[in-house]
């Protein structure tokens, strides 16, 4: 066996006196990390298959396990980290591209942390969300820039297509292909349980989800996956992929192996061909092209469906966003570094593209400044973790959010960021049926709706002792946000004051 | 009445199923306890091939053949669950052969034994409801 | 609406739980012979072997189960005639007990064959009763000085040599068959049976019968000669059919039964004392065993009170175990045979196929999950319809459909 250099990151720590050898450890890895050993008697493990994803130690029925980082080290080096050091070495064995997946894990800094929220005391009172009414109900689309009447004084309905969300939260664009089809029904079933949206992403949507369709965003991407008339009149939106902001400005690549018959018919390729998305739109190479593509699937859908563009936050964000307000889309979704992929080459996926909170305070302030903020709804994404990332972005300016890794993390994902062996123990990022059984979408559903529901409240919560009742109120609110341990230009970007001022 | 339902479309063929059952009946106070180093004879058993899986145990019939059949009078239908007295059955396999389902079998102690619904040990709710990951075992009115 | 019920087996417990059923204000009589509550007469070997206790034993059903039931039970008493025209049944004291429905569920009783010097025999026994297995105790004693012989190699003798063994000073079995267990099992299986026995030191003379008793000193036809202490006549069972044939229903050896288990107008019959309908292989016989009595009793009972149900379901089985061994069997075993024996474990398996159904079987050493063959042969369930290959590995709800597993896993069972 040739040596590698390569030590695993992990070991598998075992309590014999607990361990029953029950082997549910070794039934339950997709990686055969853990075995019986008939010789010894007892369960043994080797730790240079784990990755990490705790399916072993969740469902240990006596607490027998955990996973620890190895404290073997190499000569401490500030320079050359012992990740530099093993990818260096994984090159050199392999002469491939890193690849790896979910969002960015590197220390950049999170805004979302250096920014803390307003309360009322003495002079405007709080609100009690359990007693007075509190509205986190809010609407995406183009808003009209003035109230017109007939001749009789009647409204004229010059309202264009709205997505109405009962929280400002929407699952984000994840394809069947990258989860599988328990991790879409859960999706699925979710937000129409709750009031909200989840987004095919550019896989197309399998038949059996049709029924969900007043709660599907749609997505039409580079390869156009998927897409036609049906589709895009199923959906309740449509969503054109420009970028995303794990792996801004190149395609994606499902391979042919993935490529089974159910995920041929819905994405309208053939069995076993690899699912190549390009890194551009063939036909989009300027914001007047974007608006034909805008305006064709506007036609194509009665101009009754709202059309998204979603991209990723890149260095001259608010210019672009501020194209794609006049391409006659009615969102704009950015996505920030952080957010999650399937896979993606890891330099990209950790090197390119800008925070989220940057991006939105900047991309907020920019169609402002151009008198154009509510010809669009701006949703932000690219980690959402909690209720308090909610709420700061929209006081950045958002009108809602969409969650990915949160809803995935939900559902059972540890966060392994494997996705891209498609032998996701979790029964996520898999289409291997024995793995995707593992995910009941009964159980899928019921945690993602607790999660939003949960988020909920809490907003409120802290709407409430904002003394604010509505999104409306919050949305660019930034005098309820001050930095800390900011310097003075992410301040002026972030648009806000530092705490105490 | 409530009973145990199986969906083999969720069954992760985990056998955790089978270890619940074995603790819950063990009267012990861990699972360590009473697994450890121990060869189980769960009342609930998994059937497993070709990827596909499920758990097996007492149905709960409304007209059970065991009972009908029991030579002892040790199997007794007690608010619509079939329960056994082990200290009247005689381990004579009659049940054994006339399950339907395959769902009763002898225990360590030479006496039948079968799924009670835990409702004679301290958990009340069946253990292995509680401990199946994937919800593929449930207990309610169908 | 009175009802009367001969008999105080498994047969007349079902037929009181078949009326309670659907008629909870009838008055409902049980005859009863012997002066117990209702107890399991297979269980009377396993008493002697002290696996169980009389006190256990007639607990067949609760204490309190002839009073929650509004049953009255004449204990002792027999009843000596039946008329059906008059709808009376007179007992043993003269008492006449008015019916509206009659059940016979008079079981059988032993055979004991005509046999020179029978009557110089000191220290015998049938072995079907309670009364039977006290006798046998009490003879027995706990010296282990006794020596037995027990004529008949059938379920009834062998039982019994299992329950007495240990406390015998030897034990030898006649039968005239050249096999033990004639009627329920096959030659091979019968042999591994019978070597498990003569491992543990009973010894058998079969093919062989006896010639005459000498006192305690039986000489058989082939010559032999045992000395014995204590006798067990266990050749067989004749039913009890002469009250039901009084009552002018139709016998022939067993009382003819429809699938309601009707015997006459406002007769009934069920248990021992019946001819079943064997679905294995289409005969009218008489199955004397428990399961079959309890079902055709609650048959009977629940048609008596109104109702109707049909038994369509009778078949042979029969589980058992010797000395550890255990033994199942079930069905006929006329057809394609599928045989798997392991002579190191001692397991035999044998499952009999006739016109793609199963029809029998017999399971020697493992015998988990047998119920799944045994409700095949009785649900006549299509072999066709399920993979074979995996049945005849062993009994699996794998090898029925998906959508079949998915009602036998995910639906309430009647």
């Amino acid at each position: 066996m040739a040596v590698d250099f390569l030590y695993p990151p992990y070991e598998v720590i075992r309590n014999m006196d607990r361990c029953i050898s029950c082997r549910a450890c070794e039934r339950q890895c997709a990686n055969e990390v853990h075995k019986y050993d008939v010789d010894f008697g007892h369960m043994v493990s080797d730790e240079s298959k784990c990755v990490n994803c705790h399916r072993c130690v969740s469902l240990c029925p006596t607490r027998a396990l955990k996973i620890v980082k190895t404290d073997h080290t190499f000569k401490e080096n500030a320079n050359w980290t012992g990740k530099a050091i093993t990818e260096v070495y994984r090159q050199a064995g392999t002469g491939g591209v890193l690849l790896s997946s979910m969002g960015n894990p590197e220390p950049y800094p999170i805004y979302w942390d250096k920014l803390l929220i307003n309360a009322s005391q003495v002079t405007n009172p709080s609100i009690d969300p359990l007693r007075e009414p509190m509205e986190t109900r809010t609407f995406l689309g183009k808003k009209p820039g003035k109230i017109v009447r007939d001749e009789t004084g009647r409204l004229v309905p010059n309202l264009a297509p709205q997505l109405e969300l009962s929280i400002p939260v929407m699952f984000s664009a994840m394809s069947y292909g990258s989860i599988s089809y328990n991790a879409h029904a859960s999706l699925a079933r979710a937000a129409q349980a709750l009031g909200i949206y989840y987004n095919t992403g550019e896989g197309g949507l399998h038949q059996d989800f049709y029924q969900y369709g007043p709660n599907t965003i749609v997505q039409v991407a580079s390869g156009r996956f998927g897409v036609h008339k049906d589709y895009l009149n199923t959906a309740a939106a449509i969503e054109i992929k420009m970028g995303q902001g794990a792996k801004p400005g190149i395609g994606g690549h499902l391979p042919g192996l993935k490529v089974g018959p159910d995920i041929s018919r819905t994405r309208m390729i053939p069995e076993g061909t690899d699912a190549i998305s390009p890194a551009p739109h063939h036909d989009i190479y300027s914001i007047e092209d974007l608006r034909q593509l805008v305006f064709s699937l506007k036609e194509a859908t009665n101009y009754q469906k709202p059309v998204i563009v979603k991209i990723a936050a890149v260095h001259n964000v608010a210019a672009i966003a501020s194209g794609i307000a006049r391409s006659g889309a009615d969102i704009i979704a950015i996505d920030g570094y952080r957010g999650g992929t399937g896979a993606a080459p890891t330099r990209i996926r950790d090197n390119v593209g800008i925070p989220i909170e940057l991006a939105l305070a900047a991309v907020d302030q920019r169609l402002r400044d151009e008198g154009i903020r509510d010809q669009v709804s701006v949703v932000a994404a690219g980690s959402i973790r909690s209720s308090a990332d909610l709420l700061k972005a929209i006081a950045l300016g958002a009108d809602a959010v969409y969650i990915g890794t949160a809803a995935l993390l939900a559902l059972g994902c540890h966060l392994c960021r494997s996705c891209q062996a498609g032998k996701c123990n979790w029964g996520i990022a898999t289409q291997r049926p024995d793995l995707v059984r593992r995910l009941n979408p009964d159980i899928g559903v019921q945690r993602l709706v607790n999660l939003v529901t949960a988020w909920d409240h809490e907003l409120k919560e802290m709407m409430g002792g904002m003394g604010i009742n509505s999104i409306e109120a919050l949305r660019g609110n930034r005098l309820m946000l001050r930095g800390i341990g900011l310097n003075q230009k992410e301040l002026e970007i972030l648009g806000v004051k530092y705490a105490g001022e | 009445m409530k009973r145990v339902y199986v969906n083999e479309k969720w069954c992760l063929g985990c056998h955790l199923c089978e270890y619940y059952c074995a603790f819950a009946n063990s009267g012990k106070s861990s699972m360590v306890k009473a697994l450890k180093d121990h060869k189980i004879a769960p009342r609930i058993r998994i059937e497993e091939r070709n990827n596909i899986s499920f758990a097996v145990s007492c149905r709960h019939c409304e007209d059970p053949l065991c009972v009908k059949g029991c030579i002892s009078g040790a199997l007794t239908i007690v608010d619509g669950a079939v329960h056994i007295d082990t200290d009247k059955c005689v381990g004579c396999c009659t049940c054994i052969l006339l399950c339907p389902y395959g769902a009763l079998s002898h225990s360590e102690a030479g006496a039948v034994q079968k799924c009670e619904l835990c409702q004679k040990n301290e958990f009340g709710v069946p253990l292995c409801v509680q401990g199946c990951p994937n919800k593929a075992i449930v207990y309610e009115e169908r | 609406m009175d009802y009367v019920i001969i008999g105080n087996g498994a047969a007349a417990v079902g037929c009181v739980e078949g009326i309670r059923a659907l008629d909870q204000t009838g008055s409902i009589t049980v005859v009863s012979a012997e002066p117990y509550p209702v107890y399991g007469r297979p269980l009377i070997s396993y008493l002697l072997e002290g696996k169980t206790t009389e006190e256990k034993m007639l607990r067949y059903r609760p204490e309190n189960w002839y009073k929650k039931n509004g049953v009255a039970l004449l204990s002792g008493r027999t009843a000596v005639s039946v008329d059906s025209a008059a709808h009376q049944v007179t007992l043993d004291n003269g008492a006449v007990l008015p019916y509206h429905k009659l059940c016979f569920a008079t079981g059988s009783r032993p055979f004991v064959p005509p046999m020179e010097g029978l009557e110089t025999v000191e220290h015998q026994t049938s072995f079907m009763t309670l009364d039977d297995a006290r006798r046998l105790s009490r003879i027995l004693g706990d010296q282990k000085d006794k020596r037995v012989l027990i004529i008949g190699a059938g379920l009834i003798g062998l039982k019994c040599a299992e329950g007495i063994l240990d406390r015998c000073a030897s034990l030898t079995v006649v039968d005239m068959a050249e096999r033990i267990l004639p009627n329920v099992m096959l030659p091979h299986p019968a042999a591994l049976i019978q070597k498990r026995m003569e491992d543990r030191g009973v010894a058998f003379l079969l093919g062989d019968s006896i010639a005459r008793f000498e006192g305690n000193h039986a000489v058989l036809k082939s010559g032999k000669a045992v000395d014995f202490d204590v006798l067990v006549v266990a050749v067989g069972v004749r039913p009890n059919t002469e009250l039901a044939a009084q009552a002018g229903c139709a016998v022939d050896r067993g009382i003819f039964i429809d699938d309601h288990c009707a015997a006459g107008p406002d007769l009934w019959a069920a248990g021992d004392c019946t001819r079943s309908h064997d679905i294995s292989n289409g005969s009218d016989r008489i199955l004397a065993i428990l399961p079959n009595a309890y079902l055709q009793g609650e048959t009977a009972g629940l048609n008596m009170a109104g109702g109707s149900r049909a038994f369509t379901k009778a078949v042979p089985m029969n589980a058992s175990g010797f000395f550890g061994l255990h033994v199942v069997s079930a069905g006929s075993y006329d057809g394609q045979r599928y045989l798997e024996e392991d002579p190191e474990t001692g397991s035999y398996k044998l499952l009999v196929t006739r016109d793609d159904r199963l029809v029998g079987f017999i399971l020697l050493g493992d015998v988990e999950r047998a119920g799944i063959y045994t409700s095949l042969i009785r649900e006549q369930t299509p072999l066709s319809s399920i993979d074979f290959d995996l049945i005849r590995e062993k009994p699996q709800l794998m090898a029925f459909s998906r959508s079949e597993r998915a009602k036998k896993l995910g639906g309430v069972q009647r």
